[in-house]
């Protein structure tokens, strides 16, 4: 029997518990926002399923769990082998966190060139209070919005990227985030900043990998700042384990002829929603929010995103692939925003999904909001099944039946990985799909010319 | 090699094969034409072994084994290869990839040993010079934005690299101009050998110009109405089918 248990005086409780230790409690500006989070949290309470956005997803674990926040302890947990999406012989740097702490010992920051930062939340502010004070929290606001509250008040770590201008970061840098393999339900509250300065170019890669099977709450908030002609590359992939809850949202500012090419791949966790809030602010922008799933079991995966286009002249584009299988759920929420002065806007999105399995279930819901006359605007979504007709095609080639899924599930994926830019990114990517499959799969090896 | 005998099926509850029978022995290249609607696709089906395609009676022996107790794949391991007429498109999947996999499928299905990446490149890179095929084709997705010509010229590829004992070719003149339906033709010409039987299903006589059948079966009505020498086929093209639609009505 599940206990009747009050989740927002929790959480509340939970903040109080632990104020005193949170990382720049000292700072009254940073202090004044964690109460004005919590603060808005308790007004609000959790989202329900009234509010028109929740409607598909219903944050139960939550309901009937108790979270109690991370504690340093925690990070102590015995890691094997660090999880990663590029490997570790690639040599890219990389800050790794356990239960939500740093863990210095295997992280690898030592090749960043000049003009980079990649530090934790709790080092940026030691070191620049100032700088942080004038970026954090002014992107990722709190009003209306009760989980990006609640990490306001309890955010202890996270990473703070700084790109200077003008500066080309070459080689991706990862971001990993390690959680589970505690005794109890524990919650870890990650906030990330990334800022990029004019004309700076960099890739990001962040991975959110569960261990075990103890259940765990992630909720996560990233702010991105893209200034004026700068470019980055920010993928993702959402590897929880099987009882985790992963609520992430992100917040983006786009800047003039700025690009944020977005790509989140998830194929874990026992809930897991991923939000994105994209504002092309200056002419010229370019937002490309794309991502793939690949759920089964129970899992629920729920991506909603909203893209505002403000001023005129900007494009933005939507590519999503989602694989169901056995009782998993899957909830597509597409908005595309024109504001009455963004003329010539382009905007495209898809929302194509398999499902492997009769109960299997998927609400996509695509909307375009458009205030201006002069615009290109498009959305498709479909939800079918693996075509018989391709599957007896490679059956016919001597295929068995099961790799002949696996191949087809591939090519389906494929189609949201291709919109990945970084070749080296892209394959670990596919390569973390291959794994997800049933069966023994192909590998897309590579073809060395003679 | 392959006996049909008296078969019957059904697609979606329909009999459209109603008791044809046919024997081809190994060294042999048979001819089937037919009118739209003759069943011709549906003996290509059948014999591939694709869902749906209900076999409510009689018999179809390969190398003297039941050939519909088996999967499609283990057909294909068998030696049964089935050339498509409208060859599907697999995006996200490289030709190479997908005629290793395929190859080392039939292999292991034949107990012999797997090629690696490199062994099966210099395998398909042979085939695609005697074929007359740009190795262009080979890294792109699987016949994705092929035009009609390289759909089927891929479908050969992949026969020579199979090297079946059965091919069946369906309907592989069509969407063809005359060049492509020459290196079409041609490969199939160079597969044809003493163990290897051919079975090209065809509506009209023009493939048979240059992959000269021993024998020329006339398929209406479900059933197999006339054989004759590859004299059938010509008198076919000049009369048309309007003979044997009557005299199975």
């Amino acid at each position: 029997m599940s206990q009747k248990i009050n989740p927002v005086e929790n959480f509340v409780s939970g903040f109080e518990a632990i104020r005193a230790t949170l990382a720049g409690n000292d700072l009254p500006w940073l202090d004044s926002l964690r109460r004005s989070g919590i603060g808005q949290f308790e007004d609000i309470g959790l989202p329900g399923p009234k509010v028109e956005s929740w409607k598909y997803t219903r944050l139960r674990p939550l309901e009937d769990t108790t979270f109690r926040p991370v504690i340093l302890a925690d990070r102590e947990a015995y890691i094997d082998q660090v999880p990663t999406v590029l490997p570790s012989s690639s040599g890219c740097p990389r800050i790794v966190f356990v239960n939500g702490f740093m863990r210095s010992d295997l992280s690898c920051l030592d090749n960043l060139p000049e003009g980079v930062t990649v530090e934790s939340l709790g080092a940026a502010v030691a070191r620049d209070s100032e700088w942080v004070e004038t970026h954090l929290g002014r992107i990722g606001r709190l009003e209306g919005q009760p989980l990006v509250a609640l990490n306001t008040a309890m955010m202890n770590s996270g990473v703070v990227v700084h790109v200077q201008r003008g500066v080309v970061v070459e080689q991706p840098i990862q971001m990993i985030f390690i959680a589970g393999l505690t005794e109890e339900p524990v919650a870890c509250y990650p906030r990330n900043l990334i800022v990029m300065e004019e004309a700076s170019q960099a890739t990001l890669v962040k991975l959110h990998a569960g261990l075990g099977v103890s259940a765990y709450l992630a909720n996560a908030v990233t702010e991105v700042e893209v200034g004026d002609a700068a470019i980055l590359r920010h993928y993702r992939v959402q590897s929880e384990n099987i009882q985790a809850t992963h609520l992430g949202s992100l917040h983006v500012r786009i800047g003039q002829d700025a690009t944020y090419d977005g790509f989140g791949l998830h194929i874990g966790g026992r809930l897991s929603r991923t939000e994105v809030f994209a504002r092309l602010e200056g002419e010229g922008g370019h937002c490309a929010l794309n991502g793939a799933y690949l759920m089964k079991g129970r899992e629920h995966c729920d991506n909603t995103t909203v893209i505002e286009h403000v001023v005129p002249h900007t494009t933005c584009s939507e590519v999503f692939k989602g694989i169901l299988d056995d009782e998993s759920r899957g909830v597509f929420q597409g908005r595309i925003v024109v504001h009455k002065d963004a003329q010539g806007t382009d905007g495209h999105q898809s929302s194509n999904v398999l499902l492997l399995s009769d109960k299997a279930e998927m609400d996509a819901k695509p909307e375009l909001e458009i205030y201006a006359d002069d615009v290109k605007c498009s959305h498709g979504a479909t939800t079918g099944q693996l075509d018989e007709t391709a599957l007896f095609y490679l059956r016919s080639r001597g295929i068995p039946e099961a790799l002949a899924r696996n191949l087809l599930i591939q090519s389906f994926v494929a189609g949201a990985l291709d919109e990945i830019k970084v070749d080296t990114v892209r394959e670990a990517m596919m390569s973390k799909v291959v794994h997800w499959l049933p069966a023994k799969c192909f590998l897309a090896e590579e073809w060395t010319e003679e | 090699m392959l006996e049909i005998k008296n078969l019957h099926a059904a697609v979606d509850g329909t009999e459209i094969l109603k008791g044809l029978s046919l024997e081809i022995n190994a060294g042999e290249t048979h001819a089937i034409m037919g009118p739209n609607g003759s069943g011709k696709s549906t003996l290509s089906y059948v014999l591939a072994g694709r869902d749906g395609y209900k076999v409510t009676k009689g018999e179809i022996l390969y190398k003297g084994q039941n050939l519909l107790d088996l999967s499609p794949e283990e057909r294909a391991g068998n030696g049964v290869f089935l050339a498509f007429q409208y060859p599907v498109e697999i995006p996200g999947v490289a030709n190479t990839i997908f005629l290793k996999e395929a190859l080392n499928a039939v292999r292991r299905h034949r107990g012999e040993e797997e090629l690696d990446a490199m062994a099966v490149l210099k395998v398909v890179r042979e085939k695609t010079k005697e074929l007359g095929i740009s190795e262009d084709m080979l890294k792109r997705a699987v016949n994705v934005g092929f035009s009609g010509g390289e759909k089927k010229r891929n479908e050969v590829l992949q026969m020579a690299v199979l090297n079946p004992s059965l091919a069946i070719l369906d309907e592989t003149d069509s969407g063809l101009d005359i060049d492509a339906l020459k290196i079409v033709a041609d490969g199939v010409n160079a597969l044809r050998a003493p163990d290897r039987a051919t079975l090209v299903i065809t509506h009209y006589q023009r493939l048979l110009d240059h992959i000269v059948p021993d024998k020329v079966h006339v398929l209406a009505k479900g059933r197999i109405q006339r054989s004759g020498g590859k004299a059938l086929a010509l008198e076919l093209e000049k009369n048309g089918y309007a003979e044997f639609a009557e005299a199975a009505a």
